[in-house]
């Protein structure tokens, strides 16, 4: 029986199960102290997710643009470096694709894919920056990441104030053109009697087509994650990349080239954070980028979906609709009790605490070996 | 009285029986070896005395007394100490930095004495002759002096029962005997000594008794003045071995690899290889005797390019290759043994599959198009276990790192020896490796001589290079010293004066 629990402790979606049900409990406790009852406000938190179509589909929507800057950690993470410039990527992934969708003008399907790769390009240079500045002259990954990063909110805010970008009596820019969007049946939705014929159709598209922004991010994130996990586990880039990440002393014995794969993997890791930028902007309303005090976190929350999903490229997947599903839940939470959505950082950030300590779980694991002693 | 007592001992790693009912009893006050093949069990069974693994089943005594070892520090409690096969070194502190990691001397107000600990190391370093660097960091000492880092880390903490796994392995003979001495005066401090070494004549100078064990089993306990060298290499592979090869005469051809001129400086700007040169033709072995820190990892390193070389060439086949890049020397036909397997030789954490194609996963038919082929992968090591012996016979898909050192490092003879290459470098090819393994690796090479190909053999251990080299050369602080063929006409001791400087008689 004990030998079971401890074979269970060590699997690591045991302990990021068991972690999430912690997190819960101490977000638990959080809301009894502040007065609320927890159990109500659990089930309007799932309500929130599940009771409509549109609310899951928001889900969705939310999760999108963190499980491809999760999938930007993931990679630099299984190449043995730490991406936590995700954030700063994405920005600027988002400022080319704004670029490139409004002032290109392309047939639809060929404009997203041009605002997509071009968005790779521009997120993958800046991420490229920090692999050659490691490579180099190995400056450490994070101090030149967290660095760019506020490069690039500032370079947001700097793109808005040039000349024509603005949109006139708002702090953003203009919108991306409608060729570049990439929403699920988008002309039908800005047809004329497109209102009108959605909400005569059945569930799906007087409930999720009509009153959401989903779109086909989702697709292309799915997409990433297993060509990621394909380059990763049975490529010969994959190969070196990890060799380079594991042992870079051996690696360059073995002849591999340390230096290109340090930035060949920060440039990789930047692009695909590109993607979230450049979808998060086709993908859904405002389609535009926007002055900035603070950054909006989609690379940091990547990184707390990167651990929930065992940095896994797969897991990801999973962890992100997770993420996205109780953010999102937490506004009716909020809406119908008043309990402020901060609970839902406290829940989100006890988890992660949880998981990053996930070793306390095979730490007791061998407590339990340890009582039974010999056989 | 019996320092400890292994009673029936028994350690499965998931169906893999590693231990299977083996006993120790070691007498207080005694040097006692433990000896068996590459992956018999003996760092195995350590671990378990130093707390490190849990056993599943058996008992143990300290002093008698029987005793629950539940980790590392419960084991330190206990007296116990133990300096592990691979080190266990912070690469980027220094050596005293390292020292007292764990056993920090604190003031009161829990500020470190570094003063005073410093003047405790010192003060063991000189009593035994453990010369250190205090201030070195570790990433930058050679591996003969990182050993000695580890065991005053270990006498430092006051040991009583001392576990050496194979502590000599990267000692130079004068080094060993050293340590045979400080073992010696450690024994009349009535402290207790466990080593595991692979070298019988150690074994013979320093040892009161030997346990031997094979393959996870017991074989038998003997007092170490009743039996010979033959007798315990026997005792332990279970056949007769040939302790000293016969390599027969070579027939050398053309010059395959030539080193002219060649100078190194070391991080420190230091020149650590001065104006070098070296020929090796081929079917032949050319050894370089000497000892340790004479230039010998500075050369390989910039061999495969990975230090700057200031002057001087190296030619393969006449064709420059200095200073271009580790890939190209690898194409250009050369393959190295490298003597630190994990900081050089393996990716520990891929599996040993993965690990016999480093340098070829890019090429057909390991790939094709930039995808892996995992079948050929898996073919291609399942031949190289097979060949070489690597135990246990199915771990193509474990990692690396679960493998036993010899282990290890037969698989990266594997791999080398079956790389394509016209000179083949072995440095400390045999390190860690059991007699009969020792036997199999010199046999490999040889015939690698006799297939045509140049080998170069840069070993600490003079007699293997006694036993396999056609010429030998002798290198000291940088240089060539003395080169001359290997007739038998200069004796072991001459090359030892040699090497220790006494040579310089161009
Ligand atoms: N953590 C582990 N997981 C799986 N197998 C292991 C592990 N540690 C050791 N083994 C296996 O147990 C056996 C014994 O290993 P051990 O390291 O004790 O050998 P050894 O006698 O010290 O050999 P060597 O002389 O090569 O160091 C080997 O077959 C090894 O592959
Ligand atoms: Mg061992």
């Amino acid at each position: 029986m004990s030998n079971k629990i401890q074979k269970l402790l060590r699997k690591t979606w045991v302990s990021i199960l068991l972690s999430v049900v912690i997190g819960f409990g101490v977000g638990a406790i959080a809301l009894a102290i502040a007065g609320h009852n927890p159990f109500r406000a659990y089930s309007y938190l799932f309500q929130g997710i599940f009771s409509q179509p549109r609310h899951v589909a928001w889900t969705i929507i939310n999760a999108t643009p963190i499980i491809l800057t999760a999938l930007s950690v993931v990679f630099a993470y299984k190449t043995g470096l730490f991406n936590i410039g995700a954030d700063g990527q994405f920005m600027m992934g988002a400022v080319a694709a704004v670029f490139l969708g409004h002032y290109l003008h392309l047939p639809p399907i060929i404009h997203p894919i041009v605002v997509i790769l071009g968005a790779m390009l521009v997120a993958g240079i800046y991420g490229g920056i920090v692999g050659l500045l490691k490579a180099k002259f190995g400056i450490n990954e994070v101090i030149t990441s967290i660095m760019l990063n506020w490069v690039a909110l500032y370079f947001n805010n700097y793109y808005i104030t040039l000349p024509g970008v603005r949109k006139p009596n708002t702090d953003a820019s203009w919108e991306i053109q409608q060729t570049a969007y990439i929403r699920v049946m988008n002309n039908v939705k800005f047809a004329d009697d497109g209102v009108e014929r959605l909400r005569a159709g059945n569930w799906f598209f007087s409930d999720v087509v009509l009153r959401t922004d989903l779109n086909y991010g989702i697709l292309i994130a799915i997409a990433a994650c297993v060509l990621v996990w394909f380059i990763l586990n049975k490529t010969t880039l994959g190969y070196s990349l990890k060799a380079v990440g594991f042992n870079k002393d051996a690696a360059e014995f073995a002849g591999i080239n340390v230096k290109k794969n340090i930035i060949t993997s920060m440039f990789i890791a930047g692009a695909i954070a590109g993607i979230a930028g450049a979808v998060f902007i086709m993908g859904q309303a405002p389609h535009r980028v926007t002055t900035l005090a603070f950054s909006e976190q989609y690379g940091f929350h990547g990184l707390s979906v990167a651990l929930i999903g065992a940095v896994h490229p797969i897991g990801i997947i999973f962890a992100g609709l997770f993420f996205g599903g109780i953010r999102y839940g937490s506004g009716s939470m909020q809406a119908r009790m008043g309990v402020p959505n901060e609970i839902i950082s406290i829940v989100i950030g006890s988890i992660v605490f949880f998981i990053s300590i996930a070793s306390l779980f095979r730490i007791i694991a061998d407590r339990i070996e340890k009582k039974k002693g010999g056989k | 009285m019996d320092a400890v007592y292994m009673k029936n001992i028994y350690k499965y790693f998931g169906d893999f029986c590693a231990l299977d009912d083996v006993s120790l009893k070691v007498q207080k006050g005694t040097i006692h070896a433990l000896l068996g093949e590459n992956g018999a069990g003996k760092s195995t069974l350590m671990n378990i005395l130093y707390g490190f693994y849990n056993s599943d089943g058996g008992e143990i005594f300290v002093n008698e007394e029987k005793v629950n070892i539940k980790n590392p520090s419960s084991a330190i409690n206990l007296g116990i100490g133990m300096v592990h096969q691979h080190f266990m070194l912070v690469e980027t502190l220094t050596v005293l930095q390292n020292i007292i990691l764990g056993s920090e001397v604190t003031n009161r107000l829990g500020i470190l004495n570094m003063k005073k600990a410093r003047k405790e190391i010192m003060e063991i370093s000189e009593k035994y002759g453990l010369a250190i660097d205090p201030d070195a960091l570790i990433s930058n000492i050679s591996v003969g002096m990182q050993q000695r880092v580890e065991i005053l880390k270990t006498l430092y903490r006051g040991a009583d029962i001392l576990i050496l796994d194979e502590p000599t392995a990267v000692l130079t003979p004068q080094e060993i005997s050293e340590l045979i001495n400080i073992m010696q005066n450690l024994i009349k401090d009535d402290k207790t000594i466990i080593i595991i070494t692979h070298k019988l004549k150690e074994i013979k100078e320093s040892s009161d008794f030997c346990t031997v064990i094979r393959r996870g089993k017991y074989i038998d306990t003997v007092e170490v003045k009743d039996v010979s060298e033959q007798g315990l290499a026997s005792m332990m592979v279970g056949r007769d071995v040939n302790l000293h090869i016969d390599r027969g005469e070579c027939d050398p051809k053309g010059i395959v690899f030539e080193v002219k001129g060649l100078t190194v400086a070391d991080y420190r700007g230091l020149d650590k290889v001065k104006d070098f040169n070296i020929k090796v033709r081929s079917g032949e072995i050319v050894g370089i005797a000497g000892i340790e820190g004479n230039g010998q990892k500075e050369l390989v390193e910039a061999i495969m390019c990975l230090a700057h070389t200031k002057a001087g060439n190296v030619l393969i086949n006449g064709k420059e290759i200095q200073n271009t890049n580790p890939k190209n020397v690898l194409e250009s036909g050369v393959s190295v043994i490298h003597e630190d397997r994990h900081k050089r030789g393996l990716i520990l954490d891929y599996s040993v599959e993965l690990n016999t194609v480093t340098q070829k996963f890019k090429k057909k038919p390991f790939s094709k198009k930039g995808i892996l082929n995992f079948e050929e992968i898996n073919n291609y090591a399942k031949k190289l276990i097979g060949q070489f012996d690597v135990r246990p016979d199915d771990c193509e898909k474990t990692p690396i790192r679960a493998l036993s050192g010899g282990n290890q490092q037969k698989l990266i003879i594997a791999r080398q020896v079956s790389e394509d290459f016209e000179i083949i470098i072995a440095v400390q090819p045999t390190r860690g490796l059991d007699v009969g393994a020792i036997e199999f690796v010199h046999k490999e090479l040889v015939r690698q001589r006799n297939a045509g190909k140049a080998v170069l053999l840069i070993s600490l251990e003079l007699e293997e290079i006694m036993d396999l080299s056609d010429s030998i050369g002798v290198i000291y602080d940088g240089k060539i010293v003395n080169f001359f063929e290997n007739d038998g006409k200069v004796s072991e001791q001459e090359i030892g004066l040699m090497m220790a400087g006494g040579g310089k008689n161009e």
